[in-house]
């Protein structure tokens, strides 16, 4: 029972933002708002803010390995597609009865965990760090691009699954919960927005548990003096593949549900552009803190969904601009920035009136 | 009882023989330093004996056991630890958290809080605990890095110019520091170019001159000799 309470101790601590009834409370808060929504809003737009959903998983990995574990990796894409891909392959095989899609999700996840594990093994225990992990996870992402564009042809099948080339994969069935009155199939509507919902709720909740242990712990010395952190007794190599492997996984997690979403996955949800896409939401966000990569991710995809109707040719411009200002305004992040700002004018407009 | 043993250790980086025949014994409880000009290859020895270089030849003996070809980690949890010359604490991180981190494979809980509470204590930064450790002067981050190298409890502490940069009052503290922890049973080897702090605490000295041991005694007997005088002394005590 300690123990269990031990784990809701960790809910808040150093590594990630808010503390306290005051922070909880607006937790509380933004939790009902976003269960209410769907009760004001119609199923299409419900479900195109699924969409947005999705790809927080993929920042949420980033953070992790990149802005608490110090590792820069370009190689989340990768996962993100080996994941899509593979809820495609399964699905199309062994279609969606008797609940089979969540277990096609988990084995997928898990495929992407298992590539992650394999790759992490020889980067970190072969002591790859620094700039050459991103480069060796970038070229990884990439071959894995080029080798999905070039299976356009008939030869390129699994089972009943065609990989399609450029086309891409489609027709995957969504995830479908089995009921007794008939299943409940779970297309880009309300049903949907709930569970992923549901699940970002876990997984932010389950992060800041992890980053707040000792474990997390270890992560963040890791990333400010990997020497000091070693010549504490810690296996580093160990450490830093377990993270990449958990970052993986959640990767694999957007990547199933992107897929699952539409039903539908390209070779160019692993491109170039796919890949450093997360890396500035994350950056513009705050890559170091949980709470400020959800809020920068969904505040700047709206704002690039918003441009993209607009004016699409200078959405990704854009992109770059923003990160290049981030860089210089604000290195850890224009939310993390500002929410820090805020916080240190409050407590001092309190010591002042104290 | 022999707790460290450098058996004939070589190490050349490229060819260039900086550690060059070394043996060394250190006792249980002693404590040791290691003195010499620049580039007498006492850093390069440190990292040898932590497992960060390899030698070339030769054998490094701890506690009776062969740990030539353990990983530095391993041997950290044999009881070896170290304090880096430069000072090495997690800079965006409260002083408290940097000792957490050192802390939290031995002790949980409000055993964990008691014995950062004594620790703060003992470094003088019971004030700045809550500060982040980049923003601590250097003295202070050299006592903070003390710090979490004693907190694994260690057999044996080595310190890499543990008063480098320090006030002569903040040496004298360090000094007192280093005495505490070995009354209380921790051997020290420590690198130091301070002869006041040499002077405060070695019970043994090892001179290292151009990759080998080139002279070793008490603190007095390696003042007197000329020999000794003639390659480091000489120039810091005309």
């Amino acid at each position: 029972m300690t123990g269990f309470l031990g784990l809701f101790r960790r809910l808040e601590g150093p590594q990630t933002l808010g503390r306290g009834p005051a922070f909880w409370a607006l937790f509380a808060l933004v939790l009902a708002g976003a269960l209410a929504y769907p009760l004001f809003s119609d199923g299409y737009t419900v479900g195109n803010t699924v969409y947005f959903f999705v790809w927080v998983f993929i920042a949420l990995s980033l953070s992790l390995i990149w802005g608490y574990g110090g590792s820069l990796s370009f190689g989340q894409t990768a996962f993100f597609g080996i994941a899509g891909y593979g809820y495609g392959i399964l699905t199309i095989n062994f279609g969606a009865s008797y609940g089979f899609t969540w277990i096609a999700l988990l084995l997928a996840i898990g495929m992407a965990a298992l590539v992650a594990a394999l790759l992490g093994y020889f980067m970190f225990f072969g002591r790859i760090g620094g700039v050459f992990l991103g480069i060796v996870t970038l070229a990884v992402t990439l071959m894995l691009e080029r080798f999905m564009a070039q299976t356009a042809g008939p030869e390129w099948r699994i089972g009943a699954a065609r990989l399609n080339g450029f086309n891409g994969m489609s027709a995957m069935p969504p995830l479908t919960i089995p009921w007794f009155g008939g299943p409940i199939v779970l297309f880009a509507d309300v049903g949907l927005y709930y569970v992923v919902l549901a699940m970002l709720v876990l997984v932010y909740l389950a992060l800041r548990i992890l980053m707040n242990s000792s474990f997390g712990n270890v992560i963040v010395a890791i990333r400010e003096n990997p020497e000091r952190a070693e010549m504490l007794g810690y296996d580093i190599r160990k450490y830093q593949l377990i993270t990449f492997v958990i970052g993986a996984a959640l990767a694999g997690l957007s990547g199933v549900l992107y897929t699952v979403w539409g039903q539908y996955i390209t070779p160019s949800s692993m491109g170039m552009t796919a890949a450093s896409l997360p890396l500035i939401w994350v950056a513009v966000g705050g890559r170091s803190d949980l709470t400020a990569t959800i809020i920068g991710t969904l505040v700047v995809l709206s704002g690039f969904q918003a441009l993209t109707i607009y004016g699409s040719q200078y959405a990704l411009v854009f992109m770059g601009v923003l990160l290049v200002l981030t860089v210089l305004i604000a290195p850890n992040g224009l939310v993390l920035g500002l929410i820090t700002w805020v916080t240190k004018r409050v407590a001092r407009r309190k010591q002042e009136t104290a | 009882m022999a707790l460290l043993q450098l058996r004939d250790l070589n190490k050349h980086f490229g060819g260039l023989h900086v550690t060059n025949s070394v043996n060394l014994v250190l006792e249980q409880g002693e404590i040791h330093c290691l003195i010499g000009p620049n580039g007498a290859g006492k850093s390069t020895l440190f990292r040898l004996i932590l497992g960060e270089h390899h030698p070339g030849s030769g054998q490094i003996w701890f506690a009776d056991e062969d740990i030539t070809a353990l990983k530095s980690f391993a041997r950290i949890r044999r009881g070896l630890s170290v304090k880096f010359q430069v000072p090495g604490v997690f800079k965006s991180l409260s002083v408290r958290q940097n000792l957490e981190i050192a802390l939290q494979s031995r002790l949980h809980g409000a055993a964990l809080d008691k014995e950062i509470e004594g620790l703060l204590a003992f470094l003088n930064l019971e004030a700045e605990q809550a500060q982040l450790a980049g923003n601590l002067s250097h003295g202070q981050k050299q006592w903070l890095e003390i710090g979490m190298a004693i907190s694994l409890k260690p057999r044996l502490l080595l310190l890499d110019e543990p008063t480098a940069g320090m006030s002569p009052e903040e040496t004298h503290l360090t000094g007192e520091m280093v005495r505490r922890l070995n009354a209380a049973g921790m051997t020290v080897l420590a690198i130091e170019h301070d002869m006041a702090f040499v002077r405060q605490v070695a019970q043994r000295v090892t001179v290292l001159h151009l990759g080998q041991v080139f002279a070793q005694g008490s603190i007095d007997e390696i003042v007197a000799d000329e020999r000794v005088a003639a390659i480091y002394l000489g120039q810091a005590h005309a």
